[in-house]
C-alpha cells in the first residue's frame, strides 16, 4: 500500500501486525498505515471510549526529548536555558512548567499562522532537569523536528522517540485500568506526566489525551510495545478503538485537529486557542507574529472557530457557511456525526459577528441550505481528572 | 423473485412492473455505521446509472445509483428515523426506494446471486 498523496510506501507502526490481527480496516494516515476501525465498528468504539476505556494506538505521532547539551546539574537552571530554547518557538511558559507539568502548546510561524499544536512537558524527576519531553502531530512531525533543530543548534539535542510505541488508555474507566497496570500512574494529576518503571523497562506516561475523556498516553520501548497493548486489551473494561472513533471523539470534545480545523493561515485567537498562550509570553509579546495576536486579542480577529449543531445530512468538511441572508460567510473545517449525541455536529470558521452560541446559519450540503445553529464548545462535556491541589 | 446485483453493490428485485432497490451486505459492511439516508423525491425519474440516494457513514457519504432507469414511486421514509437498519437488513427491511421500471430489458445485464458471489471473490 501506499499513500496516494505522496505515492511513498506506507510506514507501520510496531502494533500494526496486532491491529490486523483483530481484524482491523487499515487506512493510509499521515504516510502510516492505521486502523480506522475494528469490527465493532466507529460507532461502538465510539461509544465504548465514552463509558469504558479505549484503546488506541497513536504511534504514528511525533514524541520527542529535547536536551540540553551543556547541564550544570542545577535542576532549575538547566530547565530554564532548555526553556528558553524552544520559547522562542511557541506560546507556552516553558519556564514555568513545574516538575511533571505538560501543557499544550502552538508552534508558530512569523506570521503568527499556526504550524503544529503540540505538548510540551518537563520531566518530572529533577535529575532530568533541562530535558523537555514534547509531542507533536504525525503529518507535521518531520516539520516540527527540523524547526526545533534548526532554532536550537548545537546548544541542545533534540531525539526522537517516533521509533517507540505511543499508546492511548481513553475512558471513565481509564483510571481503574491503569491502577491494576502502573498504580503509581494512577495518581498522576491531568496534563502531568511521569517515567515509571514496569517490569524490566521505564514508561513514560501522561495523564492527557485527546477524546475529552480522562485517560493517558503511555510511550513505550520498541521491544515492550506490543506486550504493554496486549496486557492492556486483556482487561475486560478496554476495547481497542481505531481512527476513526478517535475523530468522533475529538470532535464532539471540541478539539481542534490540525491540518483541518488548523493550518498556517490560522492564528491562535481565531482558533479559539488563545488559553495557550502564557499569561507571562503575552505580557513579554515575545512568541512568533506577536503582534498580530495581541492586536486580534485585544480586538477582533477575522473570522473565528466556532461549534455548530446541524439538521440534517451531516455537513462535512469543506461545506460553505451561510448567514441568515444566504451569503457565504464561512467554511465547515471538521464535521460529521456525533454518536454520543446522536446528530450531526461541525466546526468551521465565521466573523466573529455570527459566532455568538445561538446565531441561526446555513451549511450548504449537496447544493442544499441546512440549519446549523452555533453553540458553545465542547458539544460534550469534558471529564479530565483535576487533582485537588 | 430474483434478486440482482451491481457492480458498484446495489440490488434491485422486481415485484411485478416495481423493482425494489437496496445495497447488498457486502455494501453495508464496507461502510461501517450508516447514521443518515438521503431519497429521492416520490415521482423522479432517474436514468440507468443516475444517482439515486446518498447513505452517510460516521466518516464519509456515498453516492448510491440507480440500478435501471425508472420513476420513483415510494421510498423507505422509516431509514430517516432508523438508517441502522441498513446495516442490521441490509436486502430486506433496509430498503431504499421502488421504481416503476421503463424497460424490463435493463436487468438483463446485472448479476444474479451466483455471479454477485464470484465477483465479490475477485475484490
Amino acid at each position: 500500500m501506499t499513500d496516494a498523496a505522496t505515492d511513498q510506501p506506507l510506514r507501520e507502526t510496531l502494533l500494526a501486525p496486532v491491529h490486523r490481527a483483530l481484524g482491523a480496516r487499515m487506512v493510509p494516515f499521515a504516510g502510516y498505515s492505521m486502523p480506522v476501525q475494528y469490527p465493532t465498528g466507529i460507532v461502538a468504539e465510539h461509544k465504548w471510549t465514552r463509558e469504558h476505556a479505549g484503546l488506541f494506538d497513536v504511534s504514528h505521532m511525533g514524541p520527542s526529548l529535547l536536551i540540553l547539551a551543556d547541564r550544570s546539574g542545577d535542576a532549575d537552571r538547566d530547565h530554564a536555558a532548555v526553556a528558553a530554547l524552544i520559547e522562542p518557538l511557541i506560546t507556552a511558559d516553558v519556564r514555568g512548567l513545574k516538575l511533571g507539568q505538560m501543557r499544550y502548546t502552538l508552534l508558530l510561524n512569523d506570521k503568527g499562522g499556526v504550524l503544529d499544536d503540540l505538548m510540551v512537558a518537563r520531566p518530572r524527576d529533577p535529575k532530568w532537569s533541562g530535558a523537555l519531553y514534547i509531542v507533536v502531530n504525525a503529518g507535521t512531525k518531520e516539520a516540527d523536528f527540523a524547526a526545533i533543530e534548526a532554532a536550537v543548534g548545537k546548544r541542545a539535542q533534540l531525539h526522537r522517540a517516533d521509533d517507540n510505541a505511543l499508546i492511548a488508555l481513553q475512558g471513565p474507566e481509564a483510571a481503574v485500568v491503569m491502577r491494576d497496570f502502573v498504580p503509581a500512574a494512577a495518581d498522576l494529576g491531568f496534563m502531568t506526566c511521569g517515567s515509571f518503571p514496569h517490569e524490566d523497562t521505564d514508561l513514560t506516561i501522561s495523564r492527557s489525551g485527546y477524546t475529552g475523556e480522562d485517560g493517558f498516553e503511555i510511550l513505550v520501548a520498541p521491544d515492550h510495545a506490543t506486550t504493554v497493548w496486549n496486557r492492556l486489551s486483556s482487561d475486560p473494561r478496554v476495547k481497542p478503538i481505531g481512527l476513526g472513533a478517535r475523530d468522533s471523539l475529538r470532535l464532539e470534545a471540541g478539539l481542534a485537529l490540525y491540518g483541518h480545523d488548523l493550518d498556517e493561515t490560522t492564528s491562535p485567537v481565531e482558533a479559539d486557542l488563545a488559553f495557550a498562550l502564557s499569561k507571562r509570553r503575552r505580557e513579554a509579546a515575545d512568541f512568533p507574529g506577536a503582534g498580530r495576536i495581541l492586536s486580534e486579542l485585544h480586538g477582533s480577529p477575522k473570522r473565528q472557530r466556532v461549534g455548530l449543531v446541524v439538521e440534517g445530512a451531516p455537513a462535512r468538511e469543506g461545506a460553505e457557511i451561510l448567514d441568515a441572508s444566504g451569503a457565504r460567510v464561512g467554511v465547515v473545517t471538521s464535521g460529521g456525526f456525533a454518536p454520543s449525541l446522536n446528530r450531526p455536529i461541525a466546526m468551521g470558521y465565521v466573523p466573529p459577528t455570527l459566532a455568538a452560541p445561538g446565531t441561526k446559519l446555513g451549511v450548504v450540503v449537496r447544493g442544499r441550505t441546512q440549519p446549523a445553529t452555533v453553540t458553545a464548545m465542547p458539544f460534550v462535556p469534558h471529564r479530565y481528572f483535576r487533582k485537588p491541589a | 423473485m430474483t434478486t440482482r446485483y451491481t457492480r458498484d453493490h446495489e440490488w434491485i428485485r422486481l415485484e411485478g412492473d416495481t423493482a425494489v432497490v437496496g445495497i447488498s451486505q457486502y455494501a453495508q459492511e464496507q461502510l461501517g455505521d450508516i447514521v443518515f439516508v438521503e431519497l429521492p423525491a416520490v415521482g423522479k425519474k432517474l436514468g440507468k446509472g443516475d444517482e439515486a440516494a446518498v447513505v452517510e457513514s460516521v466518516k464519509a457519504a456515498s453516492e448510491i445509483f440507480a440500478p435501471v432507469a425508472g420513476e420513483v414511486t415510494a421510498v423507505n421514509t422509516a431509514l430517516a428515523d432508523s438508517p441502522g437498519t441498513v446495516n442490521s437488513d441490509p436486502e430486506t427491511g433496509g430498503w431504499f426506494l421502488k421504481l416503476k421500471v421503463t424497460n424490463r430489458a435493463d436487468l438483463d445485464g446485472l448479476m444474479d446471486e451466483a455471479a454477485y458471489k464470484a465477483f465479490l471473490e475477485t475484490i
